[in-house]
Formats: C-alpha cells, sequence, structure tokens
C-alpha cells in the first residue's frame, strides 16, 4: 500500500465520529430510496405476478339483469379475448355473538368448477362441489377475523332467506387484495368479506337464473379499452349497465396503485434533502482538514506530488466518508423494505410476496450517494489542489476580525465577551453559519414534515366524521325504494332522525373530459350528512346544479358557472346539461351532489332513496341490528363509531410507525450536523478556548461559548425550517394525494412547536457531547501548541 | 517584598508518561516564594520550570509532592476548587500572548474583569501598560509587543495576588521586551503582585528579587538580588 493510501485510512481512523455522523446522514437518504423503490418494485412484481397468474379482469361492468345470450356478442367485440359472466350481489351475514350484522359480497362460480378470469387461488380446503348448492369459498381475511375454517357453517341472509353455508375452503382473489366494504373507508375484515358460491343457487336466490348482473373481461394485447368499454356500455344499456370501467376505477387496484404511487412519491421527494445534508457535511469537514492540513499539502508539493494527486487523495478520504454510509444505507433499506413489505401483506392480500428490490435502487442510490459527497468536497479539495507548497507550509494567517454594525449593537446590549466571541465567530464566518443553519433547517423541515400527516389525518378525520358524516348508522338498501320508506325506517328501534340519500352511478363529461362517478342526491333540510364549503364550513345544498368536490372539478377543468354533461348510467339512462353550482372540500373519496327534487325532476321520478342515514339511541343498537338482519330490504348497515375506530386503529399503527423512522432521521440529521460544526470549532479553537480555562473561566462558562453558538444557529434554523417544512408538505400533499385519499395541507402550531423542540434538544445533546471533550484538554500543553 | 511565605513547595515531582516512555519533569523541589516578590526561573530547555510554573498556577498537578498557597492546599483540590483558585488570584503571561482573536484589546481584558470580584477598568489596565490609544483594535491589528502587553493588561486587570509569566518576553525583540518587562515591573511594584517570570535570558534577571535556577528537575540555586534593575536599565 502506498503511504498515502495509509494516511489516508489513518485519517478515516481518526475521524471516525465525525465519518459516522456523515455516514448516518447519508445513510438516511439511501435508505429511503433503497426502501421505497425496493417495496414499490416488490409490490408491483407481486401485484402483476398475481393478477397474471390469476387472470385479473381488465375491463369490469355490471348490470341490472342481463341475458346470458348476450355473452357471445360480448365476446365478439374487437379486441375481447376473454368475457366471462357472473352473479354478484350483497348479502348480510349472522355469525353468533355478533351483533352488528356483517356483510358479505356474494359472487357465482361457474358450473364447470374454477372460474376463468379472476380466478381465486384456495388458501386452505378447496372450492364448493358443483353439486352441492350450501357449500361456498370465503375471503381468507373474513374467515381469519371470524374463527371460520372448511366444514365450519354460518348463516347469511340471502335475498329475505336465511340459509345455512357451509364453508369448503378459504380464498384470496386479485379482485380483492384490498377489501373494502361499500361506503366504508377501512378494511374490516370481521363486518365484511367475499363469498364464492355455486352459481345455480346463487342465480336462484338472485332472480337471475340465465341471466347475469357482473362481467369481466380480458383484451387482446394492444387494444383500445375505451373503445372496447363504449362497446360494452352500447351492449348492456339496455339491460341496466352502470358503465364499464378499466382497472383505474377498480376499488381494490385503485388503493393499490395509489399505495405504489405514494412509494413513488416518497422515492422522488425525500432522498435529496438527506443527500444535500450529506454534501454539506462532508463540504464542512472536509474544508475544515484541509484547512489543518496545509502543512502537509505543502510538504507533499515540495516533495513533488502534482495538484491533481494530491486532489485525487481527499476525494479519495470523502468518497472513503461516503462508502459507509452508502453500505449502510444499503443494509438498513434492504432489511426495512423486507419488513415493510411484509407489513404491506396485513392490508393487501397476496397469495405470495416477491421481494425483489432490485440492482437499480442499489446503484442509483450508490451513485447519488457518493456524488453527494464528492460534490460537497469538490470545493475543498480543489483549494487543496491550488496551494502554493511555499504558501501551505506556513501557518495560516490569523483570521482578522473588524468591527462592523453589530458590535455597536451588541455593545449597546453591554452584551458578555464571551457573548460577543459567539457574535464574532458568526459574522466572521457567515458560510460556515449558513451550512450549519441550512442543516438543521432541512432537518427541522423532515420534522415538521413528519408531525403534518398527523395534522393532515386529524383535519380529514374530523372533515369526515365530524362535519360530514354525522350520522351514526347507514342502512344500505337492496335497492331504490319510495323516499316514504324513512317514515317507516323511523319506526325501527331506537331512531331519532331519519335522513334518505339517493346514489346512482353518473358519467360526467366536460369537453373531451369525462370522469365515472356516484351523483349522491340530497335534500336541503339534511342535517345529518352535509356538504362542505371550500373551507371546509357546512354549506347549504344549492337549490339547482351539482356540487363538485375540488379535485373532480379540476380533472373536469370545470369552476362553479360551468356546466357538465351528467350521463345517469341507471334508468332512466338519459343524459342532462347540468351547471356546477359549487365546489367543495372532500378529503376522501370523489362524489358529486345534487339536491333530490332538482334531481327528481330531472328524472321525472317521485323521490326514491337507496341509503337511510340514521341518528339513533345507541343503547337500542343491538334490536336495531336484529330488526335490520330480519329486514330483506335492508343489505348492509354501517356504524360510523366502528369505521372511526378502525380508520383510528390503522391510521394510528401505520402513521406512528412511519412518523418514528422519519423523527430518528429528522435527529439524525440535526445531530450529524450540529456534532460536525461543534467538532470543527472545538479543534479550531481549543486553544483559545483552553485559554480561558487559564484564565479562570469554569468548564461550564466555556462549554457556553462552543455550545451556545451552535444554539444561536439552531435557532436561526428554526424560521426557514420551518419555511422548508411548510413547502415539504405541500411536495406530500401534493405528492401523495391519490383518488381515494386527499392529503390537506394543514399544519398545527403543535406541530412547528415538537419539530422545534426535538431540533433543539438533539442539537443540545450533540452540541454537549463535543463539550465534554472540552474537559480532557490538557491546559498546560494546549497553550504550548500553535495551531 | 515580606518575609510571609505566600507559597510553599514541598517535595514536588512530576513525570510525564506518554506510551512506554515516562520523563521525570520535576525531582523533589522544595521552594517559597514570599508575598511582592518578583522572582525569576532561570534554567535550560525541560528543566522543569514551566512545569513548576504550571503546577504553582494549577493548570496541572504534581505526581507526589504538596503545594500550599497561603494556608490553602492546592494539592488534592479539586477541578472547580482550582478553576476559582485561578479566577481568583492568578494572572497568567504566556509566550505566545494567547489573546481571543475575535474580541478587541479592551474586550480581552472584559473577558476576565467581567468574572472578577474586584476588578479594575478595562481601560485603566490598558492605560498601565500605555495601550490606552489602542482600545479597540483586535490582535490581528497589534504589533507582537502590543498583543503582550494586551496579555498583560489582562492578567492584572483582577488585580491578582500572583502573576504567572512563561517567556513573556521569548517572541519579542529587544526593545519591545522592555516595555513589556516594564509592565511587569510596575504591576509587582504598584499592586504587590507576587510575579514568577520564566526566561531563557538572563539579562531579565537582574529585576528580580530572586533568581531561582533549575536543572534536571531540581533547584540548584537560589540567589537574593541585592542590586535590583529598572527594566530600562536592561539590554540584551
Amino acid at each position: 500500500m502506498r503511504a498515502l493510501d495509509r494516511k489516508l485510512l489513518r485519517d478515516l481512523r481518526r475521524l471516525w465520529a465525525q465519518c459516522l455522523a456523515i455516514a448516518l446522514v447519508l445513510g438516511c437518504g439511501v435508505m429511503v430510496l433503497v426502501l421505497a423503490t425496493g417495496v414499490e418494485r416488490s409490490l408491483r412484481l407481486t401485484r402483476d405476478a398475481y393478477y397474471d397468474r390469476a387472470r385479473f379482469a381488465e375491463v369490469f361492468a355490471t348490470a341490472t339483469r342481463a341475458p346470458k345470450e348476450l355473452l357471445p356478442a360480448i365476446a365478439r367485440i374487437p379486441d375481447v379475448a376473454l368475457a366471462e359472466a357472473r352473479v354478484s350481489m350483497n348479502v348480510v351475514i349472522d355469525l353468533p355473538g355478533m351483533e352488528k350484522p356483517a356483510q358479505a359480497r356474494v359472487l357465482s362460480l361457474p358450473a364447470a368448477g374454477a372460474p376463468l378470469l379472476n380466478r381465486p387461488t384456495v388458501r386452505l380446503g378447496r372450492l364448493p362441489d358443483p353439486a352441492r348448492a350450501d357449500e361456498v369459498a370465503v375471503s381468507e381475511n373474513f374467515a381469519e377475523a371470524n374463527g371460520l375454517t372448511p366444514g365450519k357453517s354460518f348463516v347469511a341472509i340471502l335475498n329475505g332467506q336465511k340459509r345455512e353455508l357451509r364453508i369448503a375452503g378459504l380464498v384470496l382473489s386479485p379482485e380483492f387484495v384490498y377489501l373494502i366494504g361499500p361506503g366504508a373507508l377501512m378494511p374490516d375484515d370481521r363486518h365484511y368479506g367475499v363469498i364464492w358460491m355455486n352459481e345455480e343457487p346463487a342465480a336462484a336466490v338472485a332472480g337471475l337464473t340465465g341471466a347475469f348482473n357482473d362481467l369481466g373481461l380480458r383484451l387482446a394485447r394492444g387494444a383500445s379499452e375505451p373503445a372496447v368499454i363504449a362497446a360494452l356500455d352500447r351492449l348492456l344499456a339496455p339491460y341496466g349497465g352502470t358503465g364499464a370501467y378499466g382497472r383505474d376505477r377498480q376499488v381494490s387496484d385503485t388503493f393499490l396503485r395509489g399505495e405504489l404511487d405514494q412509494l413513488g412519491a416518497m422515492a422522488v421527494i425525500l432522498p435529496p434533502i438527506f443527500l444535500i445534508v450529506s454534501a454539506f457535511l462532508v463540504n464542512m469537514v472536509l474544508s475544515r482538514l484541509i484547512l489543518l492540513e496545509r502543512p502537509v499539502i505543502g510538504l507533499l508539493k515540495a516533495m513533488g506530488f502534482t495538484g491533481r494527486e494530491i486532489a485525487a487523495h481527499y476525494l479519495k478520504l470523502s468518497i472513503g466518508m461516503g462508502i459507509g454510509g452508502v453500505l449502510l444505507g444499503w443494509v438498513m433499506g434492504w432489511w426495512l423494505g423486507a419488513q415493510m413489505t411484509q407489513l404491506y401483506t396485513e392490508f393487501y392480500r397476496f397469495p405470495y410476496l416477491i421481494y425483489a428490490p432490485g440492482t437499480a435502487s442499489f446503484a442509483i442510490s450508490g451513485l447519488m450517494g457518493l456524488g453527494a459527497v464528492i460534490l460537497g468536497a469538490f470545493r475543498a479539495v480543489r483549494s487543496s489542489a491550488r496551494l502554493r507548497p511555499a504558501v501551505a507550509m506556513l501557518p495560516p494567517t490569523p483570521p482578522l476580525y473588524r468591527r462592523g454594525w453589530i458590535d455597536a449593537a451588541a455593545e449597546g446590549l453591554r452584551l458578555r465577551q464571551t457573548t460577543m466571541m459567539i457574535l464574532r465567530s458568526i459574522t466572521r464566518w457567515p458560510g460556515r453559519a449558513a451550512v450549519t443553519v441550512l442543516g438543521v433547517a432541512a432537518a427541522i423541515a423532515v420534522l415538521v414534515a413528519c408531525f403534518f400527516t398527523f395534522d393532515s389525518i386529524a383535519a380529514v378525520v374530523d372533515e369526515a366524521f365530524t362535519r360530514t358524516n354525522r350520522q351514526q348508522v347507514t342502512l344500505h338498501l337492496a335497492r331504490d325504494v319510495p323516499a316514504a320508506v324513512k317514515d317507516a325506517a323511523a319506526h325501527l328501534p331506537g331512531v331519532i332522525r331519519v335522513e334518505g340519500a339517493f346514489g346512482l352511478p353518473v358519467r360526467l363529461t366536460s369537453g373531451w373530459r369525462s370522469a365515472l362517478t356516484q351523483v349522491e342526491a340530497r335534500d336541503s333540510g339534511d342535517v345529518l350528512v352535509r356538504v362542505l364549503d371550500e373551507s371546509g364550513h357546512a354549506a347549504a345544498m344549492p337549490p339547482e346544479g351539482l356540487v363538485l368536490p375540488e379535485s373532480l372539478a379540476t380533472k373536469l377543468g370545470v369552476a362553479p358557472g360551468d356546466s357538465v354533461t351528467m350521463s345517469l348510467l341507471a334508468p332512466p339512462r338519459e343524459s342532462f346539461e347540468v351547471p356546477v353550482s359549487r365546489v367543495m372540500r372532500q378529503s376522501l373519496g370523489e362524489m358529486a351532489y345534487v339536491s333530490a327534487p332538482a334531481l327528481f325532476r330531472l328524472m321525472r321520478q317521485a323521490p326514491q332513496v337507496n341509503r337511510l342515514n340514521l341518528l339513533v339511541d345507541t343503547a337500542e343498537l343491538p334490536s336495531l341490528y336484529a330488526a335490520a338482519k330480519a329486514a330483506p330490504a335492508v343489505d348492509g348497515v354501517l356504524l360510523w363509531t366502528d369505521i372511526r375506530s378502525q380508520f383510528d386503529a390503522t391510521i394510528n399503527e401505520n402513521l406512528t410507525r412511519t412518523v418514528v423512522v422519519y423523527a430518528i432521521l429528522g435527529v439524525l440529521i440535526t445531530v450529524g450536523v450540529i456534532y460536525n460544526a461543534a467538532r470543527i470549532q472545538l479543534s479550531e479553537r481549543s486553544y483559545e478556548l483552553a485559554s480561558l480555562r487559564v484564565l479562570g473561566f469554569t468548564r461550564v462558562e466555556v462549554g457556553y461559548v462552543l455550545v451556545g453558538e451552535l444554539m444561536l444557529l439552531t435557532l436561526f434554523a428554526i424560521p426557514p425550517g420551518f419555511l422548508g417544512g411548510y413547502g415539504f408538505s405541500a411536495l406530500i400533499s401534493a405528492g401523495f394525494s391519490t383518488d381515494v385519499i386527499r392529503i390537506p395541507l394543514v399544519i398545527s402550531r403543535r406541530t412547528y412547536a415538537i419539530a422545534g423542540l426535538i431540533a433543539f434538544v438533539a442539537a443540545f445533546v450533540a452540541a454537549l457531547l463535543v463539550r465534554r471533550r472540552l474537559d480532557r484538554v490538557n491546559l498546560a500543553t494546549a497553550l504550548k501548541q500553535r495551531e | 517584598m515580606s518575609n510571609r511565605v505566600a507559597f510553599r513547595v514541598e517535595g514536588l515531582t512530576k513525570t510525564y508518561t506518554t506510551g512506554a516512555i515516562s520523563v521525570q519533569a520535576l525531582r523533589g523541589i522544595d521552594l517559597q516564594l514570599y508575598e511582592g516578590e518578583l522572582v525569576v526561573l532561570l534554567g535550560p530547555s525541560g528543566s522543569g520550570k514551566s512545569t513548576l510554573l504550571n503546577i504553582l498556577g494549577a493548570l496541572d498537578g504534581p505526581s507526589t509532592g504538596h503545594v500550599f498557597f497561603r494556608e490553602h492546599e492546592l494539592t488534592g483540590m479539586n477541578d472547580a476548587a482550582l478553576t476559582a483558585f485561578r479566577r481568583e488570584h492568578v494572572g497568567f503571561v504566556f509566550q505566545f500572548y494567547n489573546l481571543v482573536p475575535s474580541l478587541t484589546a479592551r474586550e480581552n481584558v472584559a473577558l476576565v474583569t467581567e468574572i472578577s470580584k474586584r476588578p479594575m477598568q478595562p481601560e485603566e489596565a490598558l492605560e498601565r501598560v500605555g495601550l490606552g490609544t489602542r482600545l479597540n483594535h483586535f490582535p490581528a491589528e497589534l504589533s507582537g509587543g502590543e498583543q503582550q502587553r494586551v496579555a498583560i493588561a489582562r492578567a492584572i486587570a483582577k488585580r491578582p495576588e500572583v502573576l504567572l509569566c512563561d517567556e513573556p518576553t521569548g517572541a519579542l525583540d529587544s526593545a519591545t521586551g522592555v516595555t513589556v518587562l516594564e509592565a511587569l515591573y510596575e504591576a509587582n511594584r504598584d499592586l504587590g503582585t507576587i510575579t514568577a517570570l520564566i526566561t531563557h535570558n538572563v539579562a531579565i534577571r537582574r529585576m528580580a528579587h530572586r533568581i531561582i535556577r533549575l536543572a534536571d528537575g531540581q533547584v540548584v540555586a537560589v540567589e537574593e538580588n541585592a542590586d535590583r534593575m529598572q527594566p530600562s536599565g536592561i539590554e540584551w
């Protein structure tokens, strides 16, 4: 090994603590990149492999009742590779010991056995025997949550008839990777499941013998999905088709895609912050090192080393610092990625998991990590190469201070001399102070953005559960019924107030833009479920026109005053030109609203409802559940306190984990920056600080000069940190919002306070860690050496 | 100068150990310094002058032996007590001045007056060393002699009972060195400060009350100086 390289290794060993601080920050950036892209890639590979093997349909459609004879015509639509029809219905399940009725979606299995599309994967047991009418397969999550195993039976209320069903097997399906009930905000495995039943009994119960109401298609390679959908809509229209759609509107796939998008956003937004801070740190450490190494550089040059060789030497040193961080990030990213991918299976049910973070994320993060340190080292290395040997061998000229306005101000304040030392050090090296401030500001920004998610979710919860949905129970009705049913519902046990709602699928079109959604008719006097204005306050339902959520209005490119074409995808299947009267705030879901009288006037129908929102006496809930189970008209019951508690539980578990990780990252940045700054201060000023000790200053007083300066810089970092945190949160709000949930940009004062406090405490601890070294300085020898 | 003993040193040894090598810097020193006297410590490099001065000034502790300042034993005091001792009783002047570069002359002196019980004004201290007109200059704007005089002003501003000077003129030319010595001489005369001065320069012994010669970690001679001279009369 060359002597110069041996020096390199010894330098790295000597600077181990500072190298570690850099490695930790750099490692965080590398880790986040490897983690996010690794998890995203693994989930995507798993999804694609699963979709492919289980032949997940590409186009979906429902109808009221279409004859089976229509199927060959559908299969003949150009580019349709495979079409499969089935019967689908919602049922209530009565499990022993469960008060609140569970809901399930029943899907028929073809008489021939396993379906060709959306093939269920048997996890335990087998698919139902086509010869046995009472055998069913049940979605694995529902079965696990309720202790159901093959061989056990349960009671389902099929179209008003109680029927005992026997479980043949537990299955997973590509259609229900993310299984969520209609109207629910979160998966509820205990109360919502999917049941696969033989076609004959299913069709008989649904009154669909010889017919179907649910359809899946696979397309030929390179097919035009919109063309197929248009053709299919034409064929299904006479049979109550509600508008075919692609995977982009399939519920499970939409959630999964949203998750993958978020992971992708995380890989783009977060790592640069860590990489930039690491570059700053490397710059700080290397600049100072080169300053201290001036005599060595002079000597090397005097011996005949070229500037290029010397630059290469210090560049290698910075790469040495970077390699540790990259390796650390790789290992942590790989390990955390595996953990996190595993965690996803709690919510996204795949029969198998492919964990393949891919070499690309390692290569890219490695290059970016090393790139960051090289960039950080650039300025310092260049100055080392440019030093003239004669100059380099002289000690650096002592810093020249000058008096400025700040001194006049400080004198007016009668500050202590130790405080003056702090102020002058900052004003003498504003660049260095700025690096420290920027580093800590970046950490504060990460912390603000990390706690911002709590504020944002709290705002979503407040909006969804306090301002919008104030009903306690929602009854889903099996079909549309006259609004007079409200009077009957008012007599159900414990019901205090009833409000009806009517939802139907529509296509909204404005120019070339269109969106499939649900429009919901509301009475203007409704108080349980409300519409919010853009600032989140309850707003009156306008008598005419549509109320659109912001995201939908943006998608359609419309504003209040514009008009859109609303095509009803259920009878009477007409299209109307409707004005947009208001744009509202809605974080969860994407639904349009219209006043009930206006809608029914357009439809030329008497008012109808297909959902009932109830205010109830909670003591009477068991009787209400019993009544709901017995009523054939009700095919689902939603209890909002349940939804709320599931939402809270899921969010708390997930968010807390994520926030802890990012809070650690924020703390690591702060510690990395302050520790390095403190070490540099200490080595540059040890002589001065030792002099103070000699003059009789106590350890605390001398420590004040060191720690005080860093804490002052930390204080300076707070305003830009908050500003950066706001910007960072805005990026997250935009990058992480999906079709399913929009992340509102709401940051509470508490979040700012916590972020500032954590950074301040972390900085203080890091500075104290270095201050302890002051105690070890030998006063007698410290005064002998001149740096 | 009086006959009252201020410092009493008994059986002082100091051994420095670095790795496998130990160096005995002091080999059993017994010594007394009197109130108000100015002593010059002479001796070749490595004779233990600085080590002795550091121990007297509570910058370092001995390996064995005892040091008493008046009725207090310094050896055995903890760090806080030693810091308090330096703060209240001792002023230091070093070869390389040890000024804080970010503070002006006045501020460097104020640094000490702010933590002292009965200091003089920084301006007064600087006036005494002849720097009344250079109050607002930073160290980098002062000559070596001026910097050293600021260091002396800083040392005397708290009216210390002890002034310890390690080669205060070592980095200065003769003419500048004399102005520095004058400042020390006057501080001793006017304030009664016990002053111990290390030097390689034998000429300086002529301003001392007593001369203590060290060699090889031991006191080899203690001489009384019968005909003291003012620094202005000294040349080298």
